[in-house]
């Protein structure tokens, strides 16, 4: 299975277009439902850093998951089922580098899918699908 | 989740410390959002003829149906009365507040009153905040105070930080806001608005989401933009070298404005160039929010400290075109590295880059002529190309020591009129001048140009385009009509106006259409010169005069590239303005405005 990876953080701009294109995934704009998280590291300056969900074998975020609304899939990573999600936020708190984002509207978390459709947006190859 | 057409209008009252929300969709219905519904705003919610500097002023921030949906629709247009020039204040910036304030869910946000005590101000949402300023007030540098509040307040990459400096907090008619660092409401003095009312900071952050009323179509026409703004050649002029690739430009032209527009061309030029910062200094580019060309560009300058060996100071420091004419062509600057230092010290303060290098070369032109003296100075001497001078200048324009920094300090035609040298002060209605001696559109434009940017009707484009065939009068007011009303529609969107090859009509009907908004290209167009016409009735509301504009003699005694500018055809330019103006608003020379 494929699985997003970064290729070099250094040549991110900060355009945030990845963001708007994991939202966008779903037909609507802004921002809220993107897997991806892209923030200066204490200014713009110092660059970016760019968050994505690294596809763990073992992931700790489905291991917390009371309700096992996250399944291990194939390949690295876990899928979603919205209909067993509580909306606890433990997924959120286990992921050390931050990669579960928050859907503040539906208040369940944001798995990203590894589906690689952020990568078309990303002109300065900062981002690729690793097949 | 917000609606496709925005709606929600924000109201801080900052003497009363409270807020709140009111649904305007009948506002954003009629003119879009951004320029369209920000000149509403403010004639609702200006009082006639109010002090600029005074608590009844308000600040207007408005985006528009395009910002968080398609890309390089990057802007927020903020609108005030300008304390610099006296009349309409419009001025635009990037980095994140549009979608950031978009997706806190507000298509505009108004600032009203004044706070007793120092405050910023956080958005969150739809929760606001008024926080305690005064352990940040006074602080020395603005890029401190970004830094502070980066700490302090929630919201990491989906947050603008608006905020004023030193500058801002004295009243300095062209303070300036500086946004994320390197981004500025740069013009006609919001950073001295904001002082006046003791708002030191604007938080803004938002990750909500737009719908759309047609999905697929909206993918559509958003992949289809995407591409184009990524296939086309402004992606790489901007991204490459950016807007200082301006530089060599305009001096081969002979239109790079130099050492107070007694030249039009510097020797220096090469070494200031675009070409050279990007090949000596440039560390980094970054983008505003939503736009992949990434055309703000850093340099770094590394200085060692003297009295420790291999102790080194390193700053990144944004540069465009207009602060390397300003602080660079226009004082004769030999080298970048000295430029860069002094748009750094400039950015610190919170000074407009612009309007301080056009004070500055005025008042170094006042000094050799004898008008002004080193110790109304207090004993800095302005020459050319001395850049230790230049930045004991600025903080003196700042700390204002002497009754002539306290006249610089509003400006080159405020100093001029009280002190002589008003031929050579480069000021149009009491704004200075942008960076083209390009020809006779360009100061058209600067004069006339709604809201006194060069970017309103881009008479240097004009100018370059027809060297050698100068327009006649009717025919040059007429295509600069056009151009600016058409402009009043992509600054409602709010897109950024480097994209507006990408965004032509067609284009943007068919990308309003998913939102659920049926404008033809003849509609947009009408909308465009409604807007113009409706900002040219504040504008003569607030007591502007189109007929008592004037133009500093200066231009006419450097030759541009279409030769030496003559009096009498400025004066017709002026003269079909004049009527253009007054046709269009519809009010006579008497005018409706004196109520």
């Amino acid at each position: 299975m494929p699985r997003l990876v970064i290729v070099d953080v250094d040549k991110c701009v900060g355009c945030m277009s990845c963001m708007f294109a994991c939202s966008r995934r779903f037909g609507e704009g802004g921002l809220a439902k993107s897997a991806i998280h892209v923030s200066s590291i204490g200014g713009v300056e110092r660059g970016f850093k760019v968050v994505v969900c690294r596809a763990c074998e073992n992931p700790p975020c489905a291991a917390v998951c009371p309700t096992n609304a996250l399944v291990r899939r194939e390949g690295g990573g876990v899928v979603l089922n919205p209909s067993k999600c509580v909306g606890c936020g433990n997924c959120a708190r286990a992921c050390p580098i931050g990669a579960v984002q928050w859907d503040y509207e539906s208040m369940k978390p944001i798995i990203c899918v590894h589906c690689g459709y952020c990568v078309n947006y990303c002109p300065y190859g900062v981002l690729s699908l690793s097949r | 989740m917000s609606e496709p057409i925005p709606r929600k209008v924000l109201y801080i009252d900052l003497s009363s410390k409270r807020y709140w929300v009111e649904d305007r969709l009948d506002l954003f219905e009629e003119y879009l959002g951004g320029t369209g519904v920000a000149t509403k705003l403010l004639e609702e919610e200006l009082p006639r003829n109010v002090d600029p500097l005074g608590p009844e002023n308000v600040i207007v921030f408005a985006v528009g149906p395009f910002n968080a949906l398609y890309p390089t629709a990057s802007k927020t247009v903020a609108m005030f009365k300008s304390p610099h020039t006296g009349n309409l204040g419009e001025s635009h910036a990037g980095g994140r507040s549009a979608v950031a304030i978009r997706l806190a869910g507000y298509g505009a946000i108004v600032i009203k009153g004044a706070s007793d005590l120092p405050v910023w101000v956080s958005v969150h949402g739809d929760k606001v905040y008024f926080r305690d300023a005064r352990a940040i007030w006074g602080m020395t540098s603005s890029h401190t105070v970004g830094r502070i509040l980066r700490e302090v307040e929630p919201g990491s990459g989906v947050r603008t930080i608006m905020r004023i400096g030193r500058a801002g907090e004295r009243m300095i008619s062209y303070a300036n806001v500086i946004t994320e660092t390197y981004r500025h409401f740069g013009r006609l003095g919001l950073g001295a608005v904001f002082g006046s009312k003791k708002l030191k900071a604007l938080v803004v952050s938002g990750k909500g989401s737009v719908r759309v009323v047609d999905r697929k179509a909206y993918r559509e026409v958003y992949d289809k933009i995407f591409k184009l703004i990524v296939d086309s050649p402004l992606m790489k002029k901007y991204h490459e070298i950016g807007t200082p690739i301006n530089v060599r430009v305009l001096n081969a032209l002979g239109a790079l404005p130099s050492l107070n527009l007694q030249k039009a061309s510097i020797d220096s030029a090469d070494a200031i160039s675009g070409e050279y910062i990007a090949t000596n200094y440039l560390g980094r580019r970054v983008s505003c929010a939503h736009c992949p060309v990434a055309c703000i560009h850093l340099a770094v300058v590394r200085e060692p400290y003297e009295e420790e060996p291999y102790f080194y100071k390193t700053t990144f420091i944004g540069y465009d075109y207009e602060p390397i004419y300003a602080l660079g062509s226009m004082l004769g600057a030999g080298e970048a590295r000295d430029v860069l230092r002094l748009i750094d010290l400039v950015d610190s303060y919170g000074l407009d880059a612009m309007t301080t290098g056009v004070v500055l070369a005025w008042a170094t032109e006042a000094l050799s002529r004898g008008i002004i003296s080193e110790k109304d100075l207090a004993g800095v001497k302005l020459r050319w190309g001395d850049y230790n001078a230049y930045m004991k200048a600025v903080q003196y324009i700042v700390e204002q020591p002497t009754e002539l920094y306290r006249d610089l300090a509003r400006g080159a035609l405020y100093a001029a009129r009280k002190w002589g040298g008003e031929d050579f002060a480069l000021s149009f209605g009491g704004n200075e001048m942008a960076g083209y001696h390009t020809g006779p559109a360009a100061y058209a434009n600067f004069a006339f140009g709604a809201r006194h940017s060069h970017l309103d009707s881009a008479g240097y484009d004009l100018d370059q385009e027809t060297i050698g065939r100068t327009p006649e009068p009717g025919e040059l007011v007429r295509r600069l009509y056009e151009e600016e009303s058409w402009r009043q529609v992509l600054t409602s969107l709010v897109v950024c106006l480097f994209a507006r090859k990408v965004y032509k009509p067609e284009v943007v009907s068919e990308a309003l259409k998913p939102l659920g908004i049926e404008m033809s290209v003849d509609d947009l167009y009408s909308l465009g010169r409604k807007i113009y016409r409706e900002k040219y009735r504040l504008k003569l509301r607030e007591g502007f005069r189109p007929e008592d504009v004037s133009f500093p003699r200066r231009i006419f005694e450097t030759p541009t590239p279409h030769g030496l500018l003559s009096p009498e055809y400025m004066e017709k330019v002026k003269l079909e303005y004049v009527r253009l103006i007054r046709e269009v608003t519809g009010e006579g020379a008497s005018g409706h405005h004196d109520g």
